[in-house]
């Protein structure tokens, strides 16, 4: 598709020489001075449009082109010459010094298209915007429609485009003025068919034919007024403008129609409506509508609009691309009737019956499940004061999208758009919310890359103390997850025997019924089963040609990232049972992770990380834990396999074993602790570490010696075996080489430390006070304490009187 | 309301370096986001700022693409003219969130069709009805794939950038998302190809 031929074409672009460029633009200035605006013209002008775009800096155009090709934009009836001039003037900057903008475009009305689009895109200011809004609605008012095709019809495209970006720059009467035009073209638009435009009938006779009334979709009469689900041979200009109209009209209700607007000079009355207590059953009729102000109006003929797309969407279109034009409006009218019932609470009762009975015709057809999210939205807004159950919606949501629909990427990003926007009320009102993360996390388990950055805002949610550990689990094996959606999708795709096609082991141990229970868990939709399972090993085993499946790879570079999110999230929720709990689950799932390459290194990383956070925060947790840390730092193995999580184990380990950390802390924990570190710092420095492991990092060594000493500055006895290894140590001279270390100078820094270690031991109390400092002097109180706070006040001082 | 429709390269090019992507056609609707913002910035710095935004856009369509296409797996068959219906039934299709301030003022979405080498992007508010917008990338996709001969060798693309214009003059007015049945997609449908045989 993009050959070599475009590339070069770019690249001369880009690179045409700055005089080259200047005699191109000058045969164009004189070709637009000729009145023969032909194909050399055209062809010109797209070539300087290519040259323009090709690199990202701006270039000027020389003032006299400017001003002729601004007078063509203006002057010429040609539609190619139009839009190639609008597109060039956008490229390039305005023209400096007076005359900046292209303002006096306007002074010629009709403004075109191509003109307006020039004149927002290089809109200086509000200023300028709320000129040529107010140029475009005077346009409006009163004049009668022109012969030419949808002379007003991008009014509201640019008045939408510029509300946008401030939607301050229309003032009451505007708002006024357009509120009743679009009460009209929505509601009154003309239900006979356009006859005006030639429809390219071969007959002479097609002026003289009657045109008869629009159509719906299936192809019966249309019975009631004109909506967007109409058709018709061809339309007339406010059946066009009733097109438009209700593509503005969610933006138009959003921006002008909130009801935390406090600068709207509207009713009164409907701030009234809001009323908890005394909310009106009886809201106003559409017979009586005539008699209300614009903004109520318009919100009346919204309602009626959307109510009848709704009945419309029931009936079969005919064509494909009309059923989906149909979902789309019921998506739509979904949302305006949300907007307006958030404006209006009385209209809460009569627009709740729509949309339950829409709820129940579309619940069961996973076709319109992306319909069913704005109907989510409109129960969880309106839902209390209707005071209706909402949970066939909850169960959908939570329930049967996740698990059927997790390959649906737009389903997915919606879904997860609603359940990030509305964590706070879903977590207060809907219990389902907190327990339906295995189902969940199906979506992250198929697309990781699209849908991460939705759940780093979705997770801390999750975080809930009763299922915290399950979750935890759930993240480890995501990548597990995927391997298991993966082989559910394939085998419901493909017959159960696949003749000559390449079997995968996994697949069939996914259809084993041995095994069915293992995939069953992974696959679960609701937490509270149970943490994990006994034989998840086996489950790791099963699953190890997925390694490398792309999906999988993908899932497994996302854990680690919501893993650093899921510990930071649940340190804010979680006591210390359960804090303890999770630093178990942590060192038994260290060795427990399927065997991606680097996943294992990248999870232990984390672990490390959390770890050391963890026991900072509560040191207790390591006299709890004491037992099984010592497990992961008394075996020699872990050295090899789990390094950077035995070098923290065993750091956590000397830095807060200490009576000072918790009183539980005794002398014989103490000595066991010592002895066994001590046991492995002897085997791994007295021998070559173990075939194909290469020798253990010089930090691992040097943690285990500072953790002795600082163990043995606490209790005294110990202090002599130590001083023995690290005098030992000591007489490693240069040059020697040693079978638990590789490199020289690696060497001489562990050999530095031992004797800085040594040097300290020798003074017991000072020893003690280095390695295992009071809490006070590790956590600073600067301006609180008052030795350093001198310091500072007296730093202070002197800059002030020193400034002059 | 669309912020942008942007039409890039998916495909390694030799020229830059890997995951950079070459835009081929980029429109912004609306005025330029830093007018309104309190930016000081000089009118020429605010274009280089809108266009660096856009190539971020590029680059993170390209990765999303290239992800997706691996993560399915699919081998990518070859499509030559007149194929454009089949181009557009194999391409890939996602949307991704573009956080406030990356890059965009505001929370966006940019959704993606992947045709084959090229990339075709939508960059909508993050409120907007997705489900229009997808339809109507479909149907800007196959306009310009059909308009510009895009699946043979030529650079129309480049060179007769005014027929998208004209596309999204009529279909995407001024960024508006449209609500069109069959009739009224035809009738616009008809002015485009009438102003292409020009």
């Amino acid at each position: 598709m993009y050959a070599a031929g475009s590339e070069s074409l770019v690249k001369q672009a880009r690179e045409i020489q700055d005089s080259e460029l200047l005699k191109f633009q000058n045969r164009i200035g004189k070709l637009l001075q000729g009145r023969d605006h032909g194909h050399e013209l055209v062809d010109s002008l797209r070539r300087l449009h290519l040259i323009l775009t090709a690199t990202k800096y701006t270039r000027r155009l020389p003032a006299e082109l400017q001003k002729s090709l601004a007078s063509l934009l203006r002057s010429s009836s040609v539609e190619q010459l139009q839009v190639l001039s609008s597109a060039v003037l956008r490229e390039t900057l305005p023209p400096p010094g007076q005359g900046r903008n292209y303002s006096h475009l306007q002074d010629h009305s009709p403004l075109t298209n191509y003109g307006a689009a020039l004149l927002v895109s290089q809109a200086e200011s509000i200023s300028d915007l709320s000129a040529l809004c107010c140029h475009l609605l005077r346009g409006l008012e009163g004049r009668p429609l022109e012969a030419a095709a949808h002379p007003h019809t991008h009014t509201l495209p640019i008045i939408n485009t510029v509300l946008t970006h401030c939607p301050e720059v229309l003032n009451q009467d505007q708002v006024t003025l357009l509120s009743k035009k679009l009460v009209d073209w929505l509601r009154y638009a003309s239900v006979q068919q356009g006859g005006g435009a030639s429809s390219g009938g071969f007959f002479a006779g097609s002026r003289s034919r009657q045109p008869g009334p629009t159509a719906e979709l299936d192809g019966s009469v249309s019975g009631d007024f004109f909506t967007v689900l109409c058709v018709g041979q061809c339309f007339s200009d406010d059946q066009w403008m009733n097109v438009y109209s209700f593509s503005v009209l969610r933006h138009w209700l959003l921006t002008y129609h909130s009801v935390a607007d406090g600068n709207a000079t509207g009713d009164p009355d409907t701030h009234g409506s809001v009323d908890g207590s005394v909310v009106s059953m009886v809201s106003a009729t559409s017979s009586s509508s005539r008699l209300l102000p614009p903004r109520e109006r318009l919100r009346e003929k919204a309602f009626q609009y959307c109510q009848r797309l709704i009945e419309q969407s029931d009936r079969k279109a005919v064509k494909r691309t009309d059923a989906e034009l149909q979902k789309a409006c019921l998506v739509e009218a979904v949302c305006v009737l949300d907007c307006v019932c958030v404006e209006d609470a009385s209209l809460v009762y009569r627009t709740f019956p729509f949309v339950k009975s829409l709820c129940g015709r579309l619940s069961s057809d996973l076709a319109f499940s992306r319909v069913l999210l704005p109907i989510a939205q409109f129960y969880l807004n309106h839902g209390e004061t209707a005071a209706v159950d909402c949970e066939c919606v909850w169960r959908l949501v939570f329930g049967r999208y996740p698990s059927e629909l997790y390959n649906n990427s737009f389903l997915a990003h919606e879904l997860l758009r609603f359940l990030r926007l509305n964590q706070g009320t879903l977590l207060l009102r809907v219990p389902e919310f907190t327990h339906s993360f295995p189902n969940l996390l199906k979506f992250l388990a198929w697309d990781s890359p699209a849908v991460v950055d939705d759940f780093v805002d979705l997770l801390p949610s999750l975080v809930t103390p009763g299922t915290a550990v399950e979750l935890l689990h759930s993240l480890l094996d995501l990548p597990c997850l995927t391997a298991a959606l993966f082989l559910q999708l394939r085998s419901s795709c493909y017959p159960i025997t696949e003749p000559g096609g390449r079997g995968l082991t996994s697949l069939e141990a996914f259809r084993s019924p041995s095994y069915r229970g293992l995939f069953l868990f992974l696959l679960r939709a609701e937490a509270g089963a149970g943490d994990t399972i006994d034989r998840l090993g086996t489950l790791h085993e099963l699953l190890v040609e997925a390694a490398d499946w792309p999906r999988v790879v993908q899932c497994a570079q996302t854990v680690p990232v919501l893993l650093h999110i899921y510990f930071n999230a649940v340190v804010t929720v979680a006591d210390d049972k359960l804090l303890s709990q999770l630093i178990l689950v942590l060192l038994d799932r260290s060795s427990l992770i399927l065997n991606i390459p680097n996943y294992t290194k990248e999870i232990h990383r984390v672990f490390s990380f959390h770890l050391l956070k963890l026991c900072k925060l509560r040191p207790s947790l390591v006299v709890n834990q004491s037992h099984e840390l010592m497990d992961l730092a008394g075996s020699t193995i872990n050295v090899y396999s789990k390094e950077d999580l035995f070098t923290h184990v065993v750091w956590v380990l000397g830095e807060h074993l200490s009576m000072s950390c918790d009183s539980r802390c005794s002398v014989e924990l103490i000595t066991s602790c010592f002895e066994g570190l001590e046991a492995v710092l002897f085997e791994i420095t007295s021998s070559a570490p173990p075939p194909e492991q290469p020798c253990p990092a010089p930090r691992v060594i040097t943690s285990l010696m500072s953790a002795l000493a600082k163990l043995a500055s606490r209790s005294h006895d110990l202090i002599p075996r130590v001083s023995l290894f690290l005098s030992k140590l000591r007489t490693l001279s240069r040059g020697v080489s040693v079978p638990w270390c590789s490199d020289e100078e690696d060497v001489v820094a562990v050999v530095t430390r031992g004797e800085e270690l040594w040097s300290l031991l020798k003074l017991p109390g000072v020893a003690q006070s280095v390695l295992t400092p009071p809490p006070r002097t590790t956590s600073p109180r600067w301006h609180g304490d008052t030795n350093t706070a001198l310091a500072l006040r007296l730093r202070a001082l002197s800059a002030l009187t020193n400034s002059h | 309301m669309v912020h942008s429709f942007l039409i890039h390269t998916v495909c390694p090019i030799a020229t830059l370096a890997s995951g950079e992507s070459r835009i081929l056609y980029s429109r912004v609707f609306g005025p330029e986001e830093s007018v309104l913002t309190a930016d000081e910035l000089n009118s020429e710095e605010r274009r280089l700022l809108q266009r660096e935004k856009l190539a971020v856009v590029a680059r993170k369509v390209r990765t999303a693409v290239s992800l997706s296409r691996e993560a399915a797996g699919r081998v990518m068959v070859e499509v030559v003219l007149g194929e454009e219906l089949v181009a557009l039934q194999e391409a890939d299709s996602g949307v991704l969130r573009l956080r406030d301030g990356d890059p965009f003022l505001g929370e966006k979405s940019a959704l993606w069709l992947g045709v084959q080498s090229l990339g075709f992007v939508l960059v909508c508010e993050a409120h907007e009805n997705l489900m229009l917008a997808e339809g109507t990338l479909r149907n800007l996709t196959r306009n310009c794939l059909e308009q510009l001969r895009m699946l043979g060798p030529g650079s129309e693309v480049l060179l007769k950038s005014d027929r998208i214009d004209v596309l999204l003059d009529r279909m995407l007015p001024h960024g508006q998302l449209l609500f069109l049945n069959h009739r009224f997609a035809n009738s616009l449908e008809k002015e485009v190809t009438a102003y292409m045989a020009k």
